[in-house]
């Protein structure tokens, strides 16, 4: 199968008045196994939709594989699309449904038959063909759709929340599937999703997407350890965000925030002044009653409450008007600390990034 | 408690519909000495009208089903494919001929329509050729798919209403489009409610009485199951071996339309779904779709103005106009026969209250207890929908001839309660299925909440239940009410005297003479007044409803 790029240029979309998508670009490299990723009404499915030509944009450029998409009806696309609740037609077999994009394309008989067998036999549901898909079980739906689509052999695979409708154990191995079926056809694949744990887990790189404009576009680790702004700092995994000042003090740096209170930094943490800023770090950077080292952030406080998460403990700590959440790996045997126990936290500065 | 409830319904429902049918199905296989015989049934082919007659009920209701479909279709497309205003057009169309019972109509059609009526002595005038609209059986068919094709256009837009926009979409993903699009993927998926619009207007057309009789058209079997009984006599057997046959093909079509219906529930739009994506004309579809809706809509009033226009005339025959009007035919009919409208109030409010009450406890029954046999309840009720009106009457007629009513004078059959029994057993399943709709809405964690605050059942029922459901009630006591009063299969049968009958069949009389024809319209205008504000109190009933209880069931499921 021939990969193909999917580039979208500064699209803009609005029903109405209502702006759906502002100045989108991005480039999906051919293979490239993408997540659009956002809450809903972020516009992700608008985008995913507008690439298989259910939405029309009033400007930019959509190009797949070279190729301008605007004016191409959905029908000649050849991208193809698995629904969130996978729209199998009742009326049809399983068998039915997968060969009718073969037929659309008014292949010969045998081969409609042999490729659909094939399509079905890759998500492994050979002999599946004469039931109804009514018969059949949310993961095997999902397989049923995802054959369907992929028989027609599409130069794009557009997945639109293909896990939401699993429970939580078939999501994961569900998850691993999708992932199996992208390396053997290396097809470019585009997903969209509301789960961060999702994207993370299967895709090569991520566009988070909120309010219809593009947040920030990297691969997962680079999203998690730099995000671009606060919506992406809390979007992506947990975070404890504080807004203050930075100013120089005792030869490093001092951060005055509101309702942290006042932490000092080491030299090295920042270049320059800022009247107002915000400090992100993730709860497991935070140790507790650490020894004391200059370097490190430090504030003390006071536990306000634990949650037990098995691996380990969530405790939400109160620091001067903040609260600051700590997680702490847990061994076997370690009690939880109580309530009211005072504690020193430190977080080490190559762990806290500044967010405009 | 509840099993002396059930038991009464269950014997109203044995005496005034499972007895009187059975007697109709036993007469149609009972010999003389009281054996089981096929001789009723061979006799019955053997006569040439009969065979005639069988056929032309065969012919009309499968043509009315396709000229209904004809115009129904492109109609529920339009509304709902495309964005544009007549879509409130289309569902005025989809109420407007179900006010008017059809053989009120039929006089109108057959003056504006007939050989001589008002098109054909245009189209002489103007063309030099005539159509036969209304000669023979085409004038029944023509009339009844006016009539009936709302029940295709109702079913139709609701199940295509109900596709989940994905199930085009993917169609479309994977490369159809147009024609084929429509064919393959959303013609089969609107597939049910076609057919149980389709099947539902063919037992109408089988079954009704009213149109052939006042068009003439008497070869056909309603009208030969009813002349035989009137006519031969109560123990001539070939009126029950007609009525065993049409009972016969309504349920058989009620069971085809089931068996496609079970397991094909294809309304597939999910909660936060969208349904078929709609779009905007273009010039020709949409002066294509306005001229259709134009040509249907004046088709559609025809009968309504026709009636209308014969109320008022002084003389309308063989002219494309009436000459000259008159309120004359109104005061005929406010001197001639006021009874009659109260007749239709009294009976058909008796029998829309009873509709409500049994109805209303089936619904409790099945939906809220576990008494064995519940079902059975629903199962006999909703069989009266399969009863053809006239099968009913004659079966009153047999099984209780002779019955004498202690208080009242005279037979049984005679006097209004018959009827009025009639009118409430036809109508049971209408009522029926506006409570079960009702309490279906209603969660059963908002009566738990009262037993749960000490209510005992009785006072949960009183107070919670039945309030919560007096929409869905209201409803359905208006649709027995509207429904009954338009009847005429088993009105015709069971009405003896002019003092007794119903307007519907004050209507009927009228409309046997030329002379009557006027005040026969003007009283079929009352009735289409009367039928039009209670079809108008439902809807808004319903709405109410849908306004009010709803947002509470759908919260109580979150």
């Amino acid at each position: 199968m021939e990969k193909v790029k999917v580039e979208a240029r500064n699209i803009e979309l609005s029903y109405g008045t209502t702006k759906v998508l502002r100045d989108i670009s991005l480039t999906v490299e051919p293979g490239e196994f993408f997540a659009l990723l956002g809450p809903s009404g972020s516009g992700k499915s608008t985008l995913l939709r507008l690439i298989a030509g259910f939405n029309q944009h009033q400007s930019g450029q959509l190009l797949v594989g070279g190729r301008d998409m605007t004016g191409i009806p959905p029908w000649k696309r050849n991208v193809g699309m698995v629904f969130q609740n996978y729209a199998l037609w009742p009326h049809m077999t399983v068998l039915e449904n997968v060969a009718f994009g073969l037929q659309e394309r008014r292949l010969p008989r045998a081969e409609v038959r042999s490729r659909a067998e094939a399509a079905l036999e890759m998500v492994g549901l050979t002999g599946f063909g004469a039931r109804r898909p009514n018969q059949l079980s949310g993961g095997q739906q999902q397989r049923v759709a995802l054959a369907r689509t992929l028989a027609i052999e599409p130069q794009v695979l557009l997945l639109d929340e293909p896990l939401s409708n699993l429970d939580a154990k078939l999501r994961v191995s569900m998850r691993r599937e999708i992932l199996r079926l992208h390396r053997r056809l290396g097809v470019t694949t585009i997903f969209v999703t509301h789960d961060q744990e999702e994207a993370m887990t299967i895709c090569d790189r991520i566009a988070v997407l909120d309010q219809g404009v593009i947040q920030q576009i990297g691969t997962p680790v680079e999203l998690y350890d730099r995000p671009a702004n606060r919506f992406v700092a809390q979007f992506v995994g947990s975070v404890n965000l504080y807004e203050g000042a930075l100013a120089r003090a005792r030869g490093g740096w001092a951060f005055r925030s509101p309702s942290l209170g006042e932490c000092f930094l080491p030299e090295s943490f920042a270049a320059a002044e800022r009247e107002r800023v915000e400090i992100a770090f993730r709860p497991h950077a935070v140790s507790l009653d650490a020894p004391t080292s200059p370097d490190a952030m430090q504030m003390t406080g006071a536990i306000e409450a634990g949650e037990f998460l098995g691996e380990f403990m969530r405790y939400e700590i109160r620091v001067n008007e903040a609260l600051v959440v700590a997680d702490q790996p847990h061994l076997r045997g370690t009690e939880p600390l109580p309530r009211g126990t005072a504690v020193r936290l430190a977080v080490p500065p190559s762990e806290i990034r500044l967010i405009a | 408690m509840i099993v002396a409830i059930a038991l009464a319904i269950a014997a109203f429902l044995v005496a005034f519909l499972v007895f009187p049918v059975a007697t109709v199905v036993y007469t149609a296989f009972a010999s003389g000495a009281g054996g089981f015989t096929f001789s009723h049934f061979e006799s019955f082919f053997g006569i040439s009208l009969m065979r005639e007659s069988f056929w032309n009920s065969l012919y009309v209701a499968g043509m009315s089903v396709l000229f209904a479909s004809l115009i129904a279709i492109p109609l529920a497309y339009f509304t709902v494919r495309f964005r544009f205003r007549g879509a409130l057009l289309i569902q005025t169309l989809g109420v407007l001929p179900l006010i008017m019972p059809p053989f009120v109509g039929a006089v109108a059609m057959q003056l504006i329509f007939g050989r001589s009526g008002s098109v054909n002595l245009l189209l002489q005038e103007h063309a030099g050729f005539t159509i036969p609209f209304m000669q023979g059986l085409n004038g029944v068919i023509f009339v009844e798919s006016l009539h009936y094709f709302p029940f295709i256009l109702l079913n139709l837009v609701v199940s295509l209403q109900n596709i989940d926009g994905a199930m085009e979409e993917s169609a479309q993903n994977l490369g159809a489009s147009g024609w084929r699009l429509f064919r393959k993927i959303v013609f089969p998926l609107a597939m049910p409610g076609y057919v149980a619009g389709a099947s539902l207007v063919f037992v109408k057309v089988f079954d009704d009485l009213g149109t052939p009789l006042v068009l003439g058209a008497t070869n056909m079997l309603a009208p030969q199951a009813y002349l035989r009984i009137t006519s031969v006599g109560i123990e001539d057997p070939i009126g029950y071996v007609i009525s065993v046959i049409m009972i016969a093909f309504s349920v058989a079509a009620l069971w085809f339309s089931a068996r496609i219906l079970k397991g094909r529930d294809y309304a597939t739009l999910q909660r936060g779904g969208t349904s078929l994506a709609r779009r905007s004309l273009t010039r020709w579809q949409s002066v294509a779709a306005y001229a259709w809706i134009t040509v249907v809509l004046l088709l559609v009033l025809s009968p309504h103005l026709g009636i209308l226009l014969l109320s008022f005339s002084k003389v309308w025959s063989f002219s494309v106009l009436p000459e000259g009007f008159t309120l004359a035919h109104y005061q005929t009919v406010f001197t001639q026969s006021p009874r009659m409208i109260g007749n239709t109030l009294l009976y058909c409010g008796l029998a829309a209250l009873l509709d409500v009450v049994i109805g209303t406890a089936i619904a409790y029954i099945i939906l809220r207890t576990k008494l064995p046999g519940r079902q059975l309840l629903d199962w006999t009720a909703s069989a009266a929908l399969a009863i053809p009106g006239v099968v009913l009457g004659i079966g009153y007629l047999r099984a209780f001839r002779g019955l004498e009513l202690p208080f009242v004078d005279g037979a049984f059959t005679a006097g209004w309660i018959a009827l009025m029994l009639a009118y409430a057993v036809r109508r049971l399943p209408y009522a029926l299925r506006s409570c079960m709709a009702a309490l279906q809405q209603m969660h059963v964690s908002l009566e738990e909440a009262a037993e749960n605050l000490g209510a005992t059942k009785a006072t949960t029922i009183q107070r919670i239940v039945v309030p919560l459901m007096a929409g869905g009630i209201l409803a359905g006591f208006v649709t027995s009410f509207i429904t009954a009063a338009v009847e005429l299969s088993a009105t015709i049968v069971l009405s003896s005297s002019a003092t007794t009958a119903p307007m519907s069949y004050g209507i009927y009389l009228y409309m046997q003479s030329i002379a009557g024809r006027g005040p026969g319209a003007a009283l079929g205008v009352l009735a289409v007044v009367i039928v039009g504000v209670g079809t108008y109190a439902s809807h808004r009933l319903l709405q109410m409803r849908s306004n009010a209880v709803r947002p509470e069931a759908l919260e109580a499921k979150m």
